[in-house]
Protein backbone atom coordinates (compact mmCIF):
# COMPACT_ATOMS: atom_id res chain seq x y z
CA UNK A 1 0.00 0.00 0.00
CA UNK A 2 2.07 2.96 -1.29
CA UNK A 3 1.85 6.04 0.77
CA UNK A 4 3.01 8.20 -1.83
CA UNK A 5 -0.49 9.78 -3.03
CA UNK A 6 -1.79 11.45 0.26
CA UNK A 7 -3.47 14.35 -0.66
CA UNK A 8 -5.16 17.29 1.96
CA UNK A 9 -8.30 15.64 2.62
CA UNK A 10 -11.71 18.23 2.45
CA UNK A 11 -15.19 17.97 3.50
CA UNK A 12 -16.97 16.43 0.76
CA UNK A 13 -20.70 16.34 0.78
CA UNK A 14 -20.86 19.02 3.66
CA UNK A 15 -20.32 21.51 1.45
CA UNK A 16 -23.75 22.30 0.81
CA UNK A 17 -24.30 22.58 4.24
CA UNK A 18 -21.41 24.23 5.28
CA UNK A 19 -22.08 27.32 5.81
CA UNK A 20 -24.04 26.02 8.89
CA UNK A 21 -21.49 24.70 10.46
CA UNK A 22 -19.68 26.77 13.56
CA UNK A 23 -16.06 25.88 13.54
CA UNK A 24 -15.06 25.44 17.05
CA UNK A 25 -11.55 23.51 16.84
CA UNK A 26 -9.12 24.14 14.17
CA UNK A 27 -6.37 21.96 13.60
CA UNK A 28 -3.94 22.92 10.90
CA UNK A 29 -0.60 21.74 9.29
CA UNK A 30 -0.10 20.06 13.25
CA UNK A 31 2.49 17.56 13.63
CA UNK A 32 3.60 15.63 16.52
CA UNK A 33 6.76 14.28 18.13
CA UNK A 34 7.38 11.37 20.85
CA UNK A 35 11.23 12.21 21.34
CA UNK A 36 12.42 11.80 17.41
CA UNK A 37 9.58 9.75 15.96
CA UNK A 38 7.00 11.70 14.02
CA UNK A 39 3.51 10.03 14.96
CA UNK A 40 1.29 12.49 13.29
CA UNK A 41 1.99 14.39 9.77
CA UNK A 42 0.38 16.88 8.55
CA UNK A 43 -3.08 17.31 9.81
CA UNK A 44 -6.10 19.39 8.89
CA UNK A 45 -9.05 18.85 10.46
CA UNK A 46 -11.34 20.78 12.18
CA UNK A 47 -14.71 19.78 14.86
CA UNK A 48 -17.64 21.97 14.38
CA UNK A 49 -20.45 23.08 17.27
CA UNK A 50 -23.28 20.67 17.63
CA UNK A 51 -21.46 17.70 16.22
CA UNK A 52 -19.66 14.34 16.62
CA UNK A 53 -16.38 13.87 14.81
CA UNK A 54 -15.20 10.40 14.63
CA UNK A 55 -11.65 9.20 14.60
CA UNK A 56 -11.37 5.94 13.38
CA UNK A 57 -8.25 3.45 12.70
CA UNK A 58 -6.13 0.86 12.92
CA UNK A 59 -3.87 0.59 16.59
CA UNK A 60 -1.00 3.22 16.95
CA UNK A 61 -2.58 5.64 13.81
CA UNK A 62 -2.59 8.31 15.95
CA UNK A 63 -5.54 8.94 16.42
CA UNK A 64 -5.63 9.26 20.40
CA UNK A 65 -2.47 11.38 20.14
CA UNK A 66 -4.62 13.84 17.58
CA UNK A 67 -7.46 13.56 20.93
CA UNK A 68 -4.28 14.10 23.53
CA UNK A 69 -2.78 17.11 21.72
CA UNK A 70 -6.45 19.08 21.81
CA UNK A 71 -6.11 19.29 25.56
CA UNK A 72 -2.38 19.27 25.98
CA UNK A 73 -2.34 16.08 28.11
CA UNK A 74 0.79 15.25 25.84
CA UNK A 75 2.49 18.47 28.54
CA UNK A 76 2.19 15.82 31.11
CA UNK A 77 5.25 13.43 29.48
CA UNK A 78 8.42 14.84 28.39
CA UNK A 79 10.05 14.59 24.74
CA UNK A 80 6.38 15.02 23.22
CA UNK A 81 6.28 18.05 21.18
CA UNK A 82 3.33 19.78 18.84
CA UNK A 83 4.06 22.19 15.85
CA UNK A 84 1.37 23.53 13.67
CA UNK A 85 -1.44 25.37 14.49
CA UNK A 86 -4.94 23.98 17.09
CA UNK A 87 -7.32 26.74 17.52
CA UNK A 88 -10.10 26.29 20.07
CA UNK A 89 -12.20 29.55 18.46
CA UNK A 90 -9.47 31.57 18.12
CA UNK A 91 -7.37 30.97 21.05
CA UNK A 92 -4.00 28.96 20.18
CA UNK A 93 -4.43 25.67 21.99
CA UNK A 94 -0.71 25.27 21.59
CA UNK A 95 0.39 28.78 22.99
CA UNK A 96 3.24 28.58 25.52
CA UNK A 97 1.62 30.87 27.57
CA UNK A 98 -1.47 28.60 27.13
CA UNK A 99 -3.66 28.21 30.75
CA UNK A 100 -3.68 24.84 31.15
CA UNK A 101 -6.51 24.37 33.70
CA UNK A 102 -8.57 26.67 32.00
CA UNK A 103 -8.13 25.00 28.57
CA UNK A 104 -8.78 20.84 30.47
CA UNK A 105 -11.91 22.73 31.87
CA UNK A 106 -12.83 23.88 28.20
CA UNK A 107 -12.13 20.86 26.79
CA UNK A 108 -13.15 17.66 29.38
CA UNK A 109 -11.90 13.88 28.15
CA UNK A 110 -13.47 11.22 28.81
CA UNK A 111 -11.19 7.79 28.45
CA UNK A 112 -11.59 4.05 27.80
CA UNK A 113 -11.44 2.87 31.27
CA UNK A 114 -13.81 4.41 33.74
CA UNK A 115 -11.74 6.10 36.23
CA UNK A 116 -13.78 7.40 38.98
CA UNK A 117 -11.82 8.78 42.06
CA UNK A 118 -12.36 6.68 44.89
CA UNK A 119 -14.57 8.87 46.79
CA UNK A 120 -18.65 9.12 46.92
CA UNK A 121 -20.68 9.69 43.78
CA UNK A 122 -21.19 13.22 45.12
CA UNK A 123 -17.92 13.97 45.69
CA UNK A 124 -16.76 12.83 42.32
CA UNK A 125 -18.83 15.55 40.62
CA UNK A 126 -17.95 18.36 43.37
CA UNK A 127 -14.57 17.77 43.58
CA UNK A 128 -14.47 18.88 39.72
CA UNK A 129 -16.44 22.21 40.42
CA UNK A 130 -15.00 22.83 43.05
CA UNK A 131 -11.29 23.48 41.30
CA UNK A 132 -12.59 25.95 39.13
CA UNK A 133 -15.76 27.80 41.16
CA UNK A 134 -16.51 28.45 44.64
CA UNK A 135 -20.26 27.93 45.13
CA UNK A 136 -22.51 27.66 47.78
CA UNK A 137 -23.83 23.93 49.39
CA UNK A 138 -26.91 24.61 47.97
CA UNK A 139 -26.12 25.47 44.32
CA UNK A 140 -23.66 23.05 44.12
CA UNK A 141 -26.02 20.62 45.22
CA UNK A 142 -27.88 21.92 42.05
CA UNK A 143 -25.09 21.47 39.89
CA UNK A 144 -24.11 17.91 40.84
CA UNK A 145 -27.83 16.86 40.01
CA UNK A 146 -27.44 18.60 36.89
CA UNK A 147 -24.72 17.06 36.31
CA UNK A 148 -26.20 14.05 36.79
CA UNK A 149 -28.80 14.02 34.67
CA UNK A 150 -27.42 15.22 31.79
CA UNK A 151 -25.10 12.12 31.91
CA UNK A 152 -28.34 10.28 32.61
CA UNK A 153 -27.16 8.53 35.93
CA UNK A 154 -29.39 10.94 37.90
CA UNK A 155 -32.12 8.14 38.63
CA UNK A 156 -29.92 5.04 39.18
CA UNK A 157 -27.81 7.39 41.78
CA UNK A 158 -30.26 9.77 43.60
CA UNK A 159 -30.47 7.91 46.30
CA UNK A 160 -26.62 6.69 46.85
CA UNK A 161 -24.80 9.82 46.64
CA UNK A 162 -22.50 8.99 49.66
CA UNK A 163 -22.17 5.98 48.06
CA UNK A 164 -18.45 5.23 46.49
CA UNK A 165 -17.95 5.99 43.29
CA UNK A 166 -16.34 3.02 42.77
CA UNK A 167 -19.15 1.06 43.83
CA UNK A 168 -21.17 1.40 40.57
CA UNK A 169 -21.13 -0.70 37.26
CA UNK A 170 -18.72 -0.24 34.57
CA UNK A 171 -21.22 1.27 32.85
CA UNK A 172 -22.29 3.64 35.50
CA UNK A 173 -18.98 4.36 36.16
CA UNK A 174 -18.25 6.12 32.44
CA UNK A 175 -21.37 8.00 32.90
CA UNK A 176 -20.01 8.78 36.07
CA UNK A 177 -16.95 10.25 34.16
CA UNK A 178 -19.23 11.90 31.62
CA UNK A 179 -21.14 13.61 34.35
CA UNK A 180 -17.91 14.95 36.11
CA UNK A 181 -16.61 16.29 32.65
CA UNK A 182 -20.00 18.14 31.91
CA UNK A 183 -20.09 19.56 35.57
CA UNK A 184 -17.36 21.85 35.04
CA UNK A 185 -19.34 23.50 31.36
CA UNK A 186 -16.48 22.49 28.97
CA UNK A 187 -17.16 23.27 25.32
CA UNK A 188 -15.76 20.50 23.55
CA UNK A 189 -15.63 16.77 25.32
CA UNK A 190 -13.20 14.43 23.49
CA UNK A 191 -14.15 10.19 24.20
CA UNK A 192 -11.33 7.94 23.84
CA UNK A 193 -12.80 4.96 23.03
CA UNK A 194 -15.55 5.40 25.81
CA UNK A 195 -17.40 2.10 25.29
CA UNK A 196 -14.73 -0.56 24.59
CA UNK A 197 -15.05 -1.62 28.07
CA UNK A 198 -18.71 -1.67 28.39
CA UNK A 199 -21.60 -3.96 27.75
CA UNK A 200 -23.47 -3.77 25.01
CA UNK A 201 -26.43 -2.01 27.09
CA UNK A 202 -24.76 0.63 28.76
CA UNK A 203 -22.74 0.80 25.16
CA UNK A 204 -26.26 1.98 23.48
CA UNK A 205 -26.55 4.00 26.60
CA UNK A 206 -23.59 5.90 26.43
CA UNK A 207 -24.37 6.32 21.96
CA UNK A 208 -27.29 7.87 23.24
CA UNK A 209 -26.47 9.88 25.81
CA UNK A 210 -23.65 11.43 23.26
CA UNK A 211 -26.20 11.90 20.66
CA UNK A 212 -28.04 14.48 23.38
CA UNK A 213 -24.88 15.98 24.87
CA UNK A 214 -24.19 17.15 20.90
CA UNK A 215 -26.48 19.61 20.72
CA UNK A 216 -24.31 21.97 23.25
CA UNK A 217 -20.85 20.96 22.59
CA UNK A 218 -18.52 19.71 20.27
CA UNK A 219 -17.69 15.86 20.51
CA UNK A 220 -15.02 14.11 19.33
CA UNK A 221 -14.94 10.30 19.90
CA UNK A 222 -11.95 7.80 19.14
CA UNK A 223 -13.46 4.44 18.47
CA UNK A 224 -12.55 0.98 17.26
CA UNK A 225 -15.82 -0.15 16.48
CA UNK A 226 -16.82 1.42 12.89
CA UNK A 227 -20.21 0.42 13.36
CA UNK A 228 -20.18 2.89 16.43
CA UNK A 229 -18.47 5.77 14.23
CA UNK A 230 -21.15 5.47 12.02
CA UNK A 231 -24.37 5.62 14.67
CA UNK A 232 -22.63 8.57 16.08
CA UNK A 233 -20.74 11.00 14.49
CA UNK A 234 -21.83 13.39 11.83
CA UNK A 235 -18.01 13.46 10.23
CA UNK A 236 -15.60 11.12 10.39
CA UNK A 237 -11.88 10.86 10.14
CA UNK A 238 -9.75 8.10 8.76
CA UNK A 239 -6.26 8.04 10.32
CA UNK A 240 -3.19 5.47 9.04
CA UNK A 241 0.04 5.98 10.00
CA UNK A 242 -0.35 9.44 11.95
CA UNK A 243 -1.95 10.44 8.32
CA UNK A 244 -5.35 11.35 8.37
CA UNK A 245 -6.21 9.81 5.22
CA UNK A 246 -10.18 10.95 4.43
CA UNK A 247 -11.69 13.08 6.42
CA UNK A 248 -15.82 13.97 5.36
CA UNK A 249 -19.74 13.15 6.32
CA UNK A 250 -19.93 10.27 8.10
CA UNK A 251 -22.88 8.92 5.45
CA UNK A 252 -20.05 8.93 2.85
CA UNK A 253 -17.07 7.77 4.51
CA UNK A 254 -19.24 4.60 5.18
CA UNK A 255 -21.18 3.97 2.33
CA UNK A 256 -18.59 5.37 -0.70
CA UNK A 257 -15.66 6.39 1.00
CA UNK A 258 -13.16 7.85 -1.93
CA UNK A 259 -9.62 6.78 -0.57
CA UNK A 260 -9.22 3.11 -1.14
CA UNK A 261 -7.42 2.64 1.99
CA UNK A 262 -10.67 4.21 3.94
CA UNK A 263 -12.67 1.19 2.50
CA UNK A 264 -10.11 -1.28 3.10
CA UNK A 265 -9.69 -0.71 6.41
CA UNK A 266 -13.45 -0.60 7.04
CA UNK A 267 -14.45 -3.22 5.16
CA UNK A 268 -12.08 -5.30 7.23
CA UNK A 269 -9.75 -5.70 4.50
CA UNK A 270 -6.59 -4.30 5.82
CA UNK A 271 -3.02 -6.37 6.21
CA UNK B 1 -12.26 -6.43 -4.93
CA UNK B 2 -8.86 -7.78 -5.44
CA UNK B 3 -8.49 -7.96 -1.67
CA UNK B 4 -9.73 -10.18 0.51
CA UNK B 5 -10.88 -10.10 3.60
CA UNK B 6 -9.36 -10.42 7.08
CA UNK B 7 -11.70 -12.85 7.68
CA UNK B 8 -12.09 -15.39 5.10
CA UNK B 9 -15.08 -16.42 5.87
CA UNK B 10 -16.72 -13.47 4.95
CA UNK B 11 -15.42 -13.28 1.38
CA UNK B 12 -16.99 -17.24 0.93
CA UNK B 13 -20.63 -15.74 2.15
CA UNK B 14 -20.06 -13.16 -0.53
CA UNK B 15 -18.58 -15.49 -3.41
CA UNK B 16 -21.49 -17.62 -2.56
CA UNK B 17 -23.94 -15.02 -2.90
CA UNK B 18 -23.04 -13.87 -5.96
CA UNK B 19 -22.73 -17.29 -7.21
CA UNK B 20 -26.06 -17.79 -6.51
CA UNK B 21 -27.51 -14.87 -8.33
CA UNK B 22 -25.76 -15.90 -11.35
CA UNK B 23 -27.25 -19.21 -10.67
CA UNK B 24 -30.57 -17.73 -10.77
CA UNK B 25 -29.85 -15.72 -14.02
CA UNK B 26 -29.30 -18.68 -15.78
CA UNK B 27 -32.60 -20.21 -14.94
CA UNK B 28 -34.09 -17.10 -15.69
CA UNK B 29 -32.48 -16.58 -18.80
CA UNK B 30 -33.81 -20.71 -19.37
CA UNK B 31 -37.10 -19.92 -18.49
CA UNK B 32 -37.56 -17.05 -21.02
CA UNK B 33 -36.13 -19.10 -23.97
CA UNK B 34 -38.48 -22.07 -23.06
CA UNK B 35 -41.41 -20.28 -22.77
CA UNK B 36 -41.04 -18.13 -26.05
CA UNK B 37 -39.75 -21.63 -27.56
CA UNK B 38 -43.29 -23.10 -26.19
CA UNK B 39 -44.85 -20.23 -28.17
CA UNK B 40 -43.51 -20.11 -31.39
CA UNK B 41 -43.72 -24.04 -31.72
CA UNK B 42 -47.09 -24.46 -29.74
CA UNK B 43 -45.46 -26.86 -27.56
CA UNK B 44 -47.91 -26.89 -24.42
CA UNK B 45 -45.52 -29.55 -22.85
CA UNK B 46 -43.02 -27.53 -23.09
CA UNK B 47 -45.08 -24.21 -22.03
CA UNK B 48 -46.32 -26.72 -18.83
CA UNK B 49 -42.64 -28.05 -17.73
CA UNK B 50 -41.59 -23.93 -17.52
CA UNK B 51 -44.79 -22.99 -15.46
CA UNK B 52 -43.21 -25.93 -12.80
CA UNK B 53 -39.90 -24.71 -13.14
CA UNK B 54 -39.97 -21.44 -12.15
CA UNK B 55 -40.64 -23.00 -8.17
CA UNK B 56 -36.58 -23.31 -8.04
CA UNK B 57 -35.95 -19.43 -9.61
CA UNK B 58 -38.40 -18.73 -6.68
CA UNK B 59 -36.52 -20.87 -3.96
CA UNK B 60 -33.56 -19.70 -4.73
CA UNK B 61 -34.69 -16.16 -4.55
CA UNK B 62 -35.83 -17.23 -1.23
CA UNK B 63 -32.01 -18.72 -0.11
CA UNK B 64 -30.36 -15.45 -1.41
CA UNK B 65 -32.31 -13.44 0.62
CA UNK B 66 -31.61 -15.49 3.60
CA UNK B 67 -28.14 -15.61 2.87
CA UNK B 68 -28.03 -12.05 2.50
CA UNK B 69 -29.76 -10.84 6.21
CA UNK B 70 -27.82 -13.64 7.68
CA UNK B 71 -24.72 -11.95 6.26
CA UNK B 72 -25.25 -8.40 7.16
CA UNK B 73 -26.36 -9.82 10.77
CA UNK B 74 -23.21 -11.62 11.27
CA UNK B 75 -20.49 -9.21 9.66
CA UNK B 76 -21.85 -5.83 9.58
CA UNK B 77 -20.95 -5.08 5.81
CA UNK B 78 -20.01 -1.88 5.21
CA UNK B 79 -19.35 0.24 1.57
CA UNK B 80 -18.52 -2.24 -1.16
CA UNK B 81 -19.83 -5.24 0.49
CA UNK B 82 -23.19 -3.69 1.68
CA UNK B 83 -23.46 -2.62 -1.59
CA UNK B 84 -22.38 -6.26 -2.63
CA UNK B 85 -25.31 -7.64 -0.30
CA UNK B 86 -27.90 -4.86 -1.52
CA UNK B 87 -27.06 -5.53 -4.89
CA UNK B 88 -27.66 -9.18 -4.88
CA UNK B 89 -30.70 -9.10 -3.11
CA UNK B 90 -32.09 -6.45 -5.74
CA UNK B 91 -30.84 -8.27 -8.28
CA UNK B 92 -32.18 -11.37 -7.19
CA UNK B 93 -35.76 -9.85 -7.10
CA UNK B 94 -35.65 -8.91 -10.74
CA UNK B 95 -34.48 -12.23 -11.81
CA UNK B 96 -38.16 -13.77 -10.14
CA UNK B 97 -39.77 -11.18 -11.78
CA UNK B 98 -38.02 -12.10 -15.15
CA UNK B 99 -39.19 -15.83 -14.06
CA UNK B 100 -42.49 -14.88 -12.98
CA UNK B 101 -43.10 -13.21 -16.61
CA UNK B 102 -42.03 -15.93 -18.27
CA UNK B 103 -44.35 -18.36 -16.44
CA UNK B 104 -46.79 -16.14 -17.40
CA UNK B 105 -46.00 -16.46 -21.09
CA UNK B 106 -46.22 -20.30 -20.70
CA UNK B 107 -49.54 -20.05 -18.68
CA UNK B 108 -51.34 -18.42 -21.94
CA UNK B 109 -49.45 -21.13 -24.08
CA UNK B 110 -51.52 -23.47 -22.05
CA UNK B 111 -54.09 -21.47 -22.68
CA UNK B 112 -54.48 -20.36 -26.17
CA UNK B 113 -54.23 -24.42 -26.53
CA UNK B 114 -55.00 -25.24 -30.16
CA UNK B 115 -55.91 -21.62 -31.61
CA UNK B 116 -52.52 -20.57 -32.77
CA UNK B 117 -51.64 -17.38 -34.69
CA UNK B 118 -50.04 -17.28 -37.63
CA UNK B 119 -46.14 -17.78 -37.22
CA UNK B 120 -45.64 -14.04 -38.84
CA UNK B 121 -47.58 -12.47 -35.68
CA UNK B 122 -44.99 -14.83 -33.73
CA UNK B 123 -41.79 -13.33 -35.37
CA UNK B 124 -42.43 -9.70 -33.65
CA UNK B 125 -42.26 -11.42 -30.15
CA UNK B 126 -39.56 -13.72 -31.13
CA UNK B 127 -37.59 -10.84 -32.26
CA UNK B 128 -38.12 -9.28 -28.81
CA UNK B 129 -37.26 -11.91 -27.14
CA UNK B 130 -33.61 -12.29 -28.96
CA UNK B 131 -33.19 -8.63 -27.96
CA UNK B 132 -34.00 -9.60 -24.42
CA UNK B 133 -31.92 -12.39 -23.92
CA UNK B 134 -28.49 -10.45 -25.32
CA UNK B 135 -29.81 -7.88 -22.20
CA UNK B 136 -29.99 -10.61 -20.28
CA UNK B 137 -26.86 -12.32 -21.07
CA UNK B 138 -24.36 -9.28 -21.48
CA UNK B 139 -26.70 -7.66 -17.76
CA UNK B 140 -25.45 -10.94 -16.06
CA UNK B 141 -22.06 -11.42 -17.42
CA UNK B 142 -21.25 -7.64 -16.23
CA UNK B 143 -22.45 -8.86 -13.04
CA UNK B 144 -20.32 -11.61 -12.75
CA UNK B 145 -17.79 -9.78 -14.01
CA UNK B 146 -18.54 -6.50 -12.11
CA UNK B 147 -18.24 -4.60 -15.25
CA UNK B 148 -19.80 -1.30 -15.08
CA UNK B 149 -19.13 0.19 -18.48
CA UNK B 150 -20.79 -3.34 -20.09
CA UNK B 151 -23.97 -2.62 -17.27
CA UNK B 152 -24.06 0.57 -18.70
CA UNK B 153 -24.37 -0.74 -22.44
CA UNK B 154 -27.29 -2.71 -21.12
CA UNK B 155 -28.69 0.14 -19.18
CA UNK B 156 -29.06 2.40 -22.38
CA UNK B 157 -29.78 -0.61 -24.83
CA UNK B 158 -33.83 -0.82 -24.04
CA UNK B 159 -34.52 1.30 -26.24
CA UNK B 160 -34.82 -1.48 -29.51
CA UNK B 161 -36.72 -3.40 -27.55
CA UNK B 162 -39.31 -0.93 -26.65
CA UNK B 163 -39.29 0.20 -30.23
CA UNK B 164 -39.97 -3.56 -31.40
CA UNK B 165 -42.93 -3.88 -28.62
CA UNK B 166 -44.68 -0.96 -30.30
CA UNK B 167 -44.45 -2.01 -34.08
CA UNK B 168 -45.89 -5.25 -32.47
CA UNK B 169 -48.88 -3.83 -30.98
CA UNK B 170 -49.56 -2.05 -34.04
CA UNK B 171 -49.33 -5.24 -36.14
CA UNK B 172 -51.92 -6.87 -33.91
CA UNK B 173 -54.11 -3.61 -33.49
CA UNK B 174 -54.36 -4.28 -37.39
CA UNK B 175 -55.20 -7.99 -36.84
CA UNK B 176 -57.67 -7.56 -34.38
CA UNK B 177 -59.31 -4.74 -36.61
CA UNK B 178 -59.37 -6.82 -39.86
CA UNK B 179 -61.57 -9.80 -38.31
CA UNK B 180 -62.63 -10.13 -34.33
CA UNK B 181 -62.34 -13.52 -34.12
CA UNK B 182 -58.58 -12.59 -33.93
CA UNK B 183 -58.86 -10.89 -30.75
CA UNK B 184 -58.16 -13.54 -28.47
CA UNK B 185 -55.04 -14.50 -29.36
CA UNK B 186 -53.89 -11.38 -30.49
CA UNK B 187 -54.82 -10.01 -26.94
CA UNK B 188 -52.90 -13.13 -25.69
CA UNK B 189 -49.69 -12.49 -27.88
CA UNK B 190 -49.94 -8.52 -26.81
CA UNK B 191 -49.47 -9.44 -23.09
CA UNK B 192 -46.25 -11.87 -23.90
CA UNK B 193 -44.84 -8.88 -25.80
CA UNK B 194 -45.61 -6.46 -22.87
CA UNK B 195 -44.17 -9.43 -21.14
CA UNK B 196 -41.38 -9.39 -22.69
CA UNK B 197 -40.96 -5.80 -22.56
CA UNK B 198 -40.81 -5.69 -18.88
CA UNK B 199 -38.31 -8.65 -18.93
CA UNK B 200 -36.06 -5.94 -20.49
CA UNK B 201 -36.77 -2.99 -18.13
CA UNK B 202 -35.76 -5.42 -15.18
CA UNK B 203 -32.36 -6.10 -16.58
CA UNK B 204 -31.63 -2.72 -16.90
CA UNK B 205 -32.97 -2.59 -13.69
CA UNK B 206 -30.08 -5.23 -12.84
CA UNK B 207 -27.91 -2.54 -14.97
CA UNK B 208 -28.77 -0.12 -12.36
CA UNK B 209 -27.88 -2.38 -9.65
CA UNK B 210 -24.60 -3.38 -11.10
CA UNK B 211 -23.45 0.28 -11.62
CA UNK B 212 -24.49 1.33 -7.82
CA UNK B 213 -22.19 -1.81 -6.43
CA UNK B 214 -19.57 -0.97 -8.77
CA UNK B 215 -19.67 3.30 -8.33
CA UNK B 216 -21.69 3.35 -4.94
CA UNK B 217 -23.89 6.17 -6.43
CA UNK B 218 -27.23 5.59 -8.68
CA UNK B 219 -27.33 6.67 -12.40
CA UNK B 220 -28.17 10.28 -12.87
CA UNK B 221 -28.51 10.18 -16.40
CA UNK B 222 -31.99 9.89 -17.76
CA UNK B 223 -32.70 6.48 -19.49
CA UNK B 224 -33.27 6.89 -23.10
CA UNK B 225 -36.98 5.38 -23.93
CA UNK B 226 -38.97 4.02 -26.74
CA UNK B 227 -41.84 2.34 -25.73
CA UNK B 228 -45.01 4.52 -26.91
CA UNK B 229 -47.26 1.69 -27.01
CA UNK B 230 -49.85 2.96 -24.81
CA UNK B 231 -50.01 6.41 -27.32
CA UNK B 232 -50.08 3.91 -30.69
CA UNK B 233 -52.95 1.97 -29.32
CA UNK B 234 -54.65 5.11 -28.91
CA UNK B 235 -53.84 6.32 -32.19
CA UNK B 236 -54.06 3.14 -33.78
CA UNK B 237 -57.50 2.11 -32.34
CA UNK B 238 -59.41 6.04 -32.94
CA UNK B 239 -57.25 7.16 -36.25
CA UNK B 240 -58.32 4.23 -38.57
Amino acid sequence: MSMATFTVPTVTNAASNKEDLVEKVTVQNLDFFYGDHRALKNINVSLYHGKVTAFIGPSGCGKSTLLRILNRMYDLYPNQRATGTVRLDNDDILAPSQDLNLLRAKVGMVFQKPTPFPMTIYENIAFGIRLYENLPKSELDGRVQQALQRAALWEEVKDKLGANGLSLSGGQQQRLCIARTVAVRPEVILFDEPCSALDPISTAKIEELIDELKEDYTIAIVTHNMQQAARVSDFTAFMYLGELVEYGDTTRMFTTPSDRRTQDYITGRFG
Amino acid sequence: MNDLHTTKAFDIDLQDLSRMVAEMGGLAEKQVADAVDALAKRDTNLAQRVTTADAAIDALQREIEEKSVLTIARRQPMAVDLREIVGALRVANDLERIGDLAKNIAKRVIALNAEFPPPKLIRGVEHMTDLVLEQLKAVLDAYGRRDDTKAMAVWRGDEEIDAVCTSVFRELLTYMMEDPRNITFCIHLMFCAKNIERMGDHATNVAETVHYIIDGNPITERRPKGDTTTIAALTGAGGK
